[in-house]
């Protein structure tokens, strides 16, 4: 067998349960060498026990899983030679510098001394934290931890990388620098498994995305084929402020394939037929009853769509708040109505607190 | 390069260099614990200030007022005393370091490195020895001032230093161990005191265990910290009034450690790898 057949993570049937609370119900997941592969999901759909499971800190239940062909459980070792792990908060000594946890962590990974100083310098380098390397770790920012973090798994060469919630709790800025890492990580031959919450992230970043819910796997493919699942384009119109509403509401109804939902400032959101000249139906139709519009758009369902249309949550809630809470595609926006701890439990404390 | 794909390397030579990563691991992990106390040197208050604090206190409040059966001084008593005390003080601490890193991610981390898993308490244990090593010093240090000597040869002292620390090592498992059953760093911090302060008192450390009532007599000259106290007394040629008491640890009180110390590393050092590897599932 060549390295090439054997795909780089393989899960099957995993199970993992804490108390009464399934955190995995039976994950498959198959991640080929050299991908970004992105799991997506709210808060409490394991995640990050998935990641635990696959980076032999947890011990499933039933099911198995390989990293580069070795078992997680039988042969631990061997998986913890050839991977790295982030995760969802920085795994460091605050008490040391920057330098002396990079070179910890390379002793510990099996580097020689003067070649675990050698890769401190260099991932210090590359990462905009040569400054700082013989400052205390608890002097950092937030997302200078989530970089020397990231440093620090990749000073024994990982050829898997799990990455949990790279960003989450990180600003925009630090989260653009997170993603050209990740990006140069993939182009350089290292597979990832990244979590996110966040749908744009998993759409720019990932060349293959599962969508979990509950501990499982509810859809997988490329950000596009997901996005064909959602069907539909989305409309999404603002009448100018005094309008009739209700006039409105009936001018877009008559091109709609759904019900028209009513958000905030009168805006009108429905699904529209995915066809040339749906805007300028829309804008005639709207003309024709006398609505003065602000502002119209039509745009491709967002990953949000694909995942409220997947999981039903928050799709029957109908008017206003789920559709009109999800899918502005902004950076960084999260899904909307889950703010649930993830199932693992540990606490996260998220980046921001810079001393 | 997997062993899957190659035929594996004859048992013995894997064997050994599984050895070798783990004094390796052990020794860059007592690195770290020692780095930390270079960078946070408050941390070394429990082998420092503390054991200061108590020769100063029993030497010049207490101290007139405790007579020693068979005579002495009493600052000369003291000392040995003040070594079981001082070395074993840093146990507590060793468990609030336990709490903390299994709270942090750090734990994390190290179980996701191709690590030896007993290395981050052996490495823990090892730097402890050294902090032991600093409070048997600042001890001695302290009681020259207070007019402590050796009357005994240097070999002995050494011995009874050696004794002394073996025993602090010996009972830094069993801070470990308590590190590894706590979950927060303020029930360490508590259960250390209420734990330590009557273990080390309900000893002949401080005071001879004659004035004691018949059946805490019989606690206290069994107490480890008595042996060490007594052992320590006898090799640095001070007063030593449990020669006294007819209580075996009391006659042989160098064996009595090494019996003592060799217990409790017996039964911590294994129980701490099984509670750290129970905690990582």
């Amino acid at each position: 067998m060549t390295v090439a057949e054997i795909p780089a993570i393989e899960a099957e049937g995993l199970i993992k349960k804490f108390g009464q609370a399934v955190a995995l119900d039976g994950l498959d997941l198959r991640v080929q060498h050299g991908d970004i592969f992105g799991v997506l999901g709210p808060n409490g759909a394991g995640k990050t026990t998935a990641v635990r499971v696959l980076a032999t800190l947890l011990r499933p239940e039933a099911g198995h899983a390989r990293v580069l062909g070795a078992d997680v459980v039988a042969q631990a070792g061997e998986v913890r030679r050839r991977i790295g792990l982030t995760g969802q908060y920085a795994a460091l000594d605050n008490s040391l510098t920057g330098r002396a946890n990079l070179v910890m962590i390379g002793r510990l990974s099996r580097l020689t001394r003067a070649e675990a100083w050698r890769r401190a310098g260099k991932l210090l380098d590359r990462f905009d934290l040569a400054d700082a390397a013989g400052r205390a770790v608890k002097t950092y920012s937030g997302g200078m931890r989530r970089r020397l973090d990231l440093a620090a798994s990749l000073i024994g060469r990982p050829e898997v990388l799990f990455l949990d919630e790279p960003t989450t709790g990180l600003d925009p800025q630090s989260r653009a620098v997170m993603w050209d890492i990740i990006r140069e990580l993939a182009a350089a031959g290292t597979t990832l498994l990244l979590t996110t919450q966040y749908l744009d992230e998993a759409d720019r970043l990932a060349s293959q995305i599962a969508v979990i819910d509950g501990g499982r796997v509810i859809a997988e493919g490329t950000p596009d084929e997901l996005k064909a699942k959602a069907g539909e384009d989305r409309v999404s119109v603002t009448p100018a402020p005094g309008s009739d509403a209700a006039a409105a509401v009936a001018a877009v109804s008559a091109h709609a394939t759904g019900p028209v939902a009513v958000g905030a400032g009168g805006r009108l959101t429905a699904q529209v037929p995915a066809r040339d000249g749906v805007t300028t139906d829309l804008v005639r139709a709207l003309d024709l009853a006398g609505i003065r519009v602000t502002s119209i758009a039509v745009r491709r369902p967002s990953l949000d769509d694909v995942f409220l249309t997947l999981t039903g949550h928050g799709v029957a809630a109908g008017v206003g708040q789920p559709r009109a809470a999800a899918g502005s595609g902004e950076t960084g926006q999260r899904l909307a109505g889950w703010d649930e701890d993830d199932g693992a439990g540990v606490a996260a404390p998220q980046g921001g607190e810079a001393a | 390069m997997t062993s899957a794909t190659f035929p594996q390397a004859p048992a013995r030579p894997r064997r050994w260099r599984a050895l070798r990563w783990a004094v390796t691991d052990s020794l860059v992990l007592t690195w770290r614990s020692l780095a930390r106390i270079v960078r946070e040197p408050e941390t070394l208050m429990d082998v420092t200030v503390q054991p200061v604090m108590f020769v100063l206190l029993f030497a010049f409040v207490f101290g007139g007022a405790i007579g020693l059966p068979g005579g002495g001084s009493y600052h000369e008593y003291l000392i040995g005393g003040m070594f079981g005390m001082g070395v074993a003080g840093s146990a507590p601490g060793t468990a609030v370091a336990l709490v903390a890193d299994m709270s942090e991610g750090i734990i994390d981390r190290f179980r996701s490195l191709p690590m030896s898993r007993a290395a981050v308490l052996i490495g823990r244990t090892g730097s402890d020895l050294l902090t032991q090593l600093i409070g048997a010093l600042v001890i001695a240090v302290t009681g020259l001032a207070i007019g402590w000597q050796i009357h005994n040869g240097l070999g002995d002292a050494l011995a009874g230093f050696g004794l002394a620390l073996l025993f602090g090592y010996a009972f830094s498992w069993a801070g470990v161990c308590l590190g590894m059953v706590l979950r927060s760093v303020e029930a360490a911090q508590q259960l250390g005191f209420i734990l330590f302060l009557p273990l080390t008192f309900i000893s002949n450390a401080f005071v001879p265990t004659q004035g004691m009532p018949g059946w805490l007599q019989v606690v206290a000259n069994w107490n480890p910290f008595s042996a060490v106290a007594a052992a320590c007394r006898r090799l640095f040629g001070n007063p030593d009034p449990s020669a006294l008491v007819h209580a075996w640890p009391m006659q042989h009180p160098e064996l009595a450690v090494l019996g003592w110390s060799a217990v409790l590393l017996a039964v911590f050092a294994p129980l701490a790898v099984h509670l750290y590897a129970r905690k990582s599932r």
